[in-house]
């Protein structure tokens, strides 16, 4: 299990070009996606920030949003296709540029040759290439708020016929959506391309004595995140072909016979609208579990390092992953129970729904074993990795509720839906990142984040989310309808609109204290005290080698390792930890 | 010891609001609403139980194993454990898709009375629009090309059909009271989706396809009807109203309605 490019000692290319932007070295691939990420998350959240403003005070006059966009916010009030084509976006950013991107290509381009040994990717030029795929996938969709017509305004989802027959079906439908569907399909190619480079990386590039039950739980959650990536985003790709030609080439993928849209008769026919929501849903389903995986094993990394204690079954962990990742292709229909498909159909999709529930309430039961009985140290890393399991049971019990087509046929496209998702896939995946972010901090740039400002940071953003995100419930349960721009026009809105105002508030000081992170990011980049090697005692790879590692990781070296991942406290050691590469001498298991 | 606090009084805040009832349901006027309701409140226990537990034993590992210098206990795990919660969660959480999959039978598989009167619904950007078939009993054909909204013909019924002369069409659905109602769901261009919440019911309407959906009201009253699929910039303007009448009140309605034709 060598590496098969591993002979020689390789040196880091001089130029600035080939070192920093055009890089083969999957340490700078990884922190250039982190930064893509990085950028789309803060884009991502001001545009969050403006919809909740706009739903408490829809008839507000601020004259900065006519700057932003002159024609969607003529004379200052946000019109409610701005307000959708915000949504999309929103969407759209947060779940491919910033969930699909930070978890899984920037930490694991980082960690996963550096964890198992190896000194680069299994293909570094597929790396490069899918970096800068992904980079051009950014600009084309950012370039949709500045076409004609401005970005889209059928949501994240897209479904058709709404998304697939141009400007007639809105503003932003025109030119918008059809950057959107390119970038889309232009962000498969690259996941394509990364979801092979994990897959081979994990496969071939181990060290030797890193056998596949000793790989941190990290590794294992990029690579089954991987594989997922590969047969999901194929089928998106395809999906987003189809679209685009029913957009431009005038054929009926999603199209059925008998369109009339705005008092005019449409040519279409033999089309399915139910057949776009199929092919996504395959993806889309499998892309909550892309977000949330990598998320999963980091807090268990973080877990087992911060209480010094080895994670609570290990095996039972990978079985869990592999479960969901299994499963995870076969309940897509869950999206689908209100949409018109055979519902003898949704019994199954429900069954095994609830069937995923149970590995994902396995690794809940460990985390808390693991933490049971240990010794915990609370760093900023360890509060993040916390919190994870947190807002982990609190978004993952509503799935209890949506995962029953009987109870969805009131709460389906309600905001019990927007809660659920954005407490689990949304909030426990970005503090999976903040985690990750303070604990490999220090490897990756040498230096320690500060604490105090972290732990303020988490504090705030803790308390923050929950105030967010746990009334969506409540007034999921009052029947409050998602994706409206205001809630003017119904009556039974009225009563409700006092918690809207409250989440708007909590969101905007939420926000704002993002500024918290962003400053101890940079500053501690530049001012932070010298990182050592090992600064959390933590027994992976990449804390032997110097902090920030060299250009090959290993300095031409090969490691051998002796050990399972999370060896602490083990009786009789001289230290409260045991490396994956310290001799097999000392006790072990 | 700050979090553990934090995370005890975030669960104590949420438990009091969900027991509390705080923003709910409107009151059920169906039958399908009471079982709903009560599959509602064994999910809200059961995992309200479990949020419980889990959150206060998060709170709980925090605030007793913090490091307080020493040594932590070395295990990997224990398999019966693991068997148990395993089993213990997979037999929960199927046994309440089970137990609701009744109700899900009833408003899906199980077929209306024979007696069930039909409307029809067209939905289309931001409007609702309802068919009575009128005295024939019969819904005269349709004929895309004849759509006029501005002329009160937003279904397109074919003048030249007579079953079509007596049809009946409103911008608001009114039933009667404790009669069985089936719908026809349509819509003319994008997906959208007929919503009541006193119903507990939804289902989208898509283009191309035509799906049948019953319900039986009981309570008289008038519901607002709330369009809940993304269907383009005036989605949160698409509503309509559902009026359950007295049984007799109806009838009149739709005297007054054929009257006026």
């Amino acid at each position: 299990m060598s590496s098969p490019i591993g002979h020689v000692a390789h040196h880091a290319p001089q130029g600035f070009i080939r070192r920093y932007i055009f890089s083969l070295d999957h340490k700078v691939i990884g922190i250039q996606y982190y930064f893509l990420a990085l950028f789309s998350v803060f884009l991502g959240m001001a545009l969050s920030v403006l919809m909740r403003f706009h739903m408490v005070y829809p008839d507000a006059k601020v004259a900065f949003f006519e700057k932003l966009w002159p024609t969607g916010a003529a004379g200052g009030i946000m019109t409610p296709e701005l307000y959708l084509s915000l949504m999309t976006m929103h969407g759209t950013i947060m779940v491919f540029f910033v969930l699909t991107t930070a978890p899984q290509s920037g930490f694991g381009n980082y960690f996963l040759p550096i964890q198992i040994g190896a000194e680069d990717m299994a293909f570094p030029v597929l790396n490069m290439l899918s970096f800068w795929t992904t980079f051009l996938a950014l600009v084309v969709m950012v370039a949709a708020f500045f076409v004609q017509g401005g970005a889209p305004i059928a949501g994240w989802t897209a479904y058709p016929p709404l998304s697939a027959i141009g400007p007639l079906a809105g503003p932003g439908e025109g030119l918008g959506q059809s950057l959107w569907v390119i970038s889309i399909a232009i962000f498969c190619g690259a996941s394509l391309m990364g979801a092979i480079n994990f897959i081979a990386t994990t496969i071939d590039l181990r060290a030797r004595g890193m056998s596949m039950m000793r790989l941190p739980l990290t590794c294992w959650s990029w690579f089954v995140t991987a594989i997922l990536g590969l047969l999901g985003f194929a089928v998106l790709l395809a999906a987003g072909v189809l679209l685009l030609l029913d957009r431009m080439a005038g054929t009926s993928f999603f199209l059925p016979a008998g369109l009339m849209v705005n008092d005019r008769i449409l040519n279409h026919s033999g089309g399915s609208p139910l057949l776009w929501q199929h092919l996504f849903w395959f993806f889309g389903h499998p892309e909550v579990y892309i977000a949330i995986l990598p998320g999963m094993g980091v807090a268990s990394q973080l877990l087992s390092t911060f209480c010094r204690k080895p994670i609570f079954g290990y095996r039972a962990m990978v079985y869990a992953i592999l479960g969901i990742g299994f499963l995870g292709f076969f309940v897509w229909g869950h999206h689908m129970f209100m949409s018109g498909m055979n519902p003898y159909s949704a019994m199954a999709f429900s069954v095994l729904t609830m069937a995923i529930g149970v590995p994902s309430a396995i690794k809940t039961f460990n985390w808390i074993g693991t933490l049971w009985g240990g010794s915990i140290r609370f760093t900023t890393a360890m509060l993040f990795a916390l919190g994870f399991v947190s807002l982990f049971v609190t978004g993952g019990i509503s799935g209890i509720f949506l995962g029953q087509p009987a109870l969805d046929l009131y709460f389906h496209d309600t905001y019990f839906v927007v809660g659920h998702f954005h407490m689990i896939m949304g909030v426990a995946a970005i503090f999976g990142m903040f985690g990750a972010t303070f604990y490999w901090f220090p490897k990756m740039f040498g230096r320690m984040m500060n604490e105090t400002l972290g732990k303020i940071h988490f504090y705030l953003t803790f308390v923050g989310v929950y105030a967010i995100f746990t009334p969506m419930h409540s007034l999921g349960i009052a029947g409050n309808p998602r994706r409206y721009p205001d809630f003017t026009n119904l009556e039974f809105m009225n009563h409700l609109m006092p918690v809207h105002t409250f989440m708007t508030w909590a969101a905007i000081i939420t926000a704002a204290s993002q500024i918290i992170f962003v400053v101890n990011l940079f500053w501690s980049m530049k001012k932070g005290a010298k990182a050592p090697v090992n600064p959390w005692e933590s027994t992976t790879l990449e804390w032997t080698i110097p902090s920030p590692p060299p250009f090959d990781n290993f300095a031409g070296k090969h490691p051998v390792v002796h050990h399972g991942p999370y060896e602490y406290s083990v009786p009789g050691a001289a230290k409260d930890y045991i490396m994956q590469t310290d001799p097999p001498g000392v006790p072990a298991h | 010891m700050l979090l553990a606090l934090i995370v005890w009084v975030l669960t104590a805040i949420i438990c009091y609001i969900f027991i509390g009832h705080y923003w709910w349901f409107p009151p059920p006027i169906s039958q399908h609403g009471l079982d709903y309701d009560r599959q509602f409140n064994s999910t809200l226990w059961v995992t309200g139980i479990i949020f419980f537990l889990a959150q206060a034993a998060l709170g709980w590992v925090i605030f007793r194993y913090r490091d307080r210098g020493g040594v932590a206990r070395y295990s990997h795990g224990n398999n019966t454990l693991e068997v148990v919660w395993t089993s213990a969660t997979a037999v929960l959480f199927i046994g309440l898709v089970l137990t609701g999959t009744r109700i899900w039978a009833a408003v899906h598989f199980a077929e209306p009375p024979a007696d069930a009167m039909k409307i029809e619904v067209a939905a289309k950007q931001f409007a609702w629009a309802f068919r009575y078939p009128g005295a024939d009993g019969k819904f005269g054909r349709l004929d895309i090309k004849q759509i006029n909204d501005a002329a009160g013909n937003p279904f397109g019924i074919d003048e030249k059909d007579p079953a079509g002369k007596d049809d009946i069409t409103s911008a608001s659905i009114k039933v009667p009271a404790g009669k069985p109602i089936v719908l026809i769901l349509r819509s003319r261009d994008v997906i959208h989706n007929f919503f009541v919440r006193e119903l507990r019911l939804k289902q989208d309407t898509v283009p191309g396809m035509e799906i049948p959906f019953h319900f039986t009201a009981d309570k008289p009253g008038i519901y607002e009807v709330a369009c809940s699929e993304l269907c383009g910039l005036g989605h949160h303007q698409m509503r309509s109203t559902l009026e359950v009448m007295p049984p007799a009140d109806f009838e009149k309605w739709l005297r007054d309605q054929a009257a006026q034709k």
